[in-house]
């Protein structure tokens, strides 16, 4: 090869790195709209999993009409009040993002954050499942650390606001085949009917070790654990002390339930 | 390197010159994403794209590449073919994308990638080294699929995700292997195919 001069490396870089942004970014904005709209059909593919309206033979069209009893609402944590969609779109709001935003997050003491999240949102997303009018179900977005990873994933409560109708988790990175069964549907349909609060309205749901002992009353609080993943089931089950406490849903769900009483 | 034939060129890497086997090239993915054939097949399909478009670009203009600078210029063509597949994967292929997730990203760091652009494509003509980077990336994914089918069917029960033993957890009768679900069986399987493969082929064995 002939002595190269001094200045080729440097144009040649520079013409290449020209061709090569040009190339990632035409494909980034040209597939954004695909890659959103696949987004936005996974999240609601979960949330009507977890309220158990999707059918393994459900098609991907059919989801937005099964999507129209669902209603997206935001509530503000601390007071459990529900918030205006004028004041925040629950259509465009993100939350993952908002966990990371100063202004819509705090950091969490240590001794509060049981479930390992860091910062916790001002603001969440909820979803009314809507049946004729009335409140069928809740279905809410939780999340929390399990042995490797944080999970994250939907919890539908029944009107009664205290009895889980279905569970889907929908993003984890817990050993495939152990802790990664979380995402099992038979697994998850072992939580239907169990209830998270105890008649003192305190949390009182738990992860077994392995498969669930209790009997009579104890039963209707206790889930079976997945066998070899003692330690990602516990952080299911400190995800659920976390976010049905005081400082997760549970002022959502008093409001929410003094006012249906006001109603009925 | 004497003259070769397309087809020598294509078929070679896979058993004879293979880059996990004889190279031992690009372990690394091939622990990570084998514990499921569907992801292990998508992740072959995705680095024999890579390697065979980029070894394509890179040899086009070999002879414009100052050689202080080359191995920047590989990595940069290289992460461009592998962003652009993540992108497509994102927009076509979302469940199988989401599975991958990060291991697509990290087919830039792949040694194999590297290793076809450096070793080969610098030397050779676009045609021969794209078919080289197919050869390449086919090797790579008759490994993979190899680990994969022994670590899905012993560890989940199934193939492709349908299930072949059934499992006692869904009221079956086998019991699932754990060892197998997790990455370390990988480096025993790999090292049994080896030995396979250099008791078949004594010419791989390394001369003391």
């Amino acid at each position: 090869m002939a002595k190269e001069s001094f200045f080729k490396p440097f144009y040649s870089v520079l013409v290449l790195a020209f061709v090569c942004s040009f190339l990632v970014s035409l494909a980034s904005v040209g597939l954004r709209p695909l890659q959103e709209s696949n987004r936005a059909l996974e999240r609601k593919k979960n949330i009507l999993l977890a309220a158990g309206l999707l059918h393994g033979d459900t098609k991907d069209k059919d989801i937005d009409t099964l999507f129209a009893q669902v209603e997206p609402r935001i509530i503000d944590l601390a007071t459990g009040a529900f918030v205006s969609p004028k004041v925040i779109d629950p259509k465009t709001f993100d939350q993952s993002a908002s966990t990371n935003d100063p202004q819509l997050s705090q950091p969490l003491p240590k001794d509060k954050d049981i479930a390992g999240l860091r910062r916790l949102e001002k603001y969440s997303l909820v979803y009314l499942v809507m049946d004729k009018g009335k409140l069928k179900e809740i279905v809410l977005p939780i999340r929390g650390k399990g042995l490797w990873s944080t999970m994250y994933g939907y919890v539908a409560l029944d009107s009664d606001l205290r009895t889980i109708d279905g569970l889907a988790f929908y993003e984890h990175g817990e050993t495939p085949g152990l802790g990664g069964e979380i995402e099992n549907p038979a697994w998850e349909a072992g939580w239907q009917g169990k209830k998270i609060y105890n008649d003192q309205g305190k949390v009182a749901l738990k992860v077994a070790k392995g498969a669930s002992k209790a009997t009579g009353k104890a039963a209707s609080y206790e889930v079976d654990g997945l066998s070899g993943a003692t330690l990602t089931g516990n952080g299911v089950q400190r995800l659920f002390h976390f976010w049905f406490a005081g400082q997760g849903f549970k002022p959502f769900l008093e409001r929410l339930r003094s006012e249906e009483g006001k109603n009925g | 390197m004497a003259e070769t034939t397309t087809r020598e060129l294509l078929l070679r890497p896979i058993f004879r010159r293979n880059p996990i086997a004889l190279l031992v090239l690009g372990i690394c993915s091939a622990l990570a994403v084998t514990g499921k054939m569907d992801t292990a097949f998508v992740m072959s399909v995705c680095v024999t794209v890579v390697v065979a478009c980029s070894n394509f670009v890179i040899s086009l203009v070999r002879h414009h590449i100052p050689s202080s600078v080359r191995i920047g210029i590989q990595i940069m063509v290289i992460a461009t073919m592998v962003i652009l597949v993540d992108q497509i994967l994102k927009a076509f292929l979302f469940d199988l994308s989401k599975q991958l997730s990060i291991y697509v990203g990290l087919i830039i760091t792949n040694c194999i990638v590297m290793g076809r652009a450096e070793g080969f494509a610098m030397n050779n003509p676009p045609k021969a080294s794209f078919i080289d980077g197919l050869g390449n990336g086919l090797g790579y994914g008759f490994i993979l699929m190899t680990v994969a089918f022994i670590r899905e069917l012993f560890g989940s029960g199934s193939l492709f995700g349908v299930e072949i033993l059934k499992l006692t957890s869904n009221g079956g009768w086998y019991v699932r292997n754990g060892l197998f679900l997790l990455p370390a069986s990988a480096f025993f399987l790999i090292a049994l195919l080896i030995w396979f493969m250099r008791t078949v082929d004594p010419d791989q064995q390394e001369n003391n």
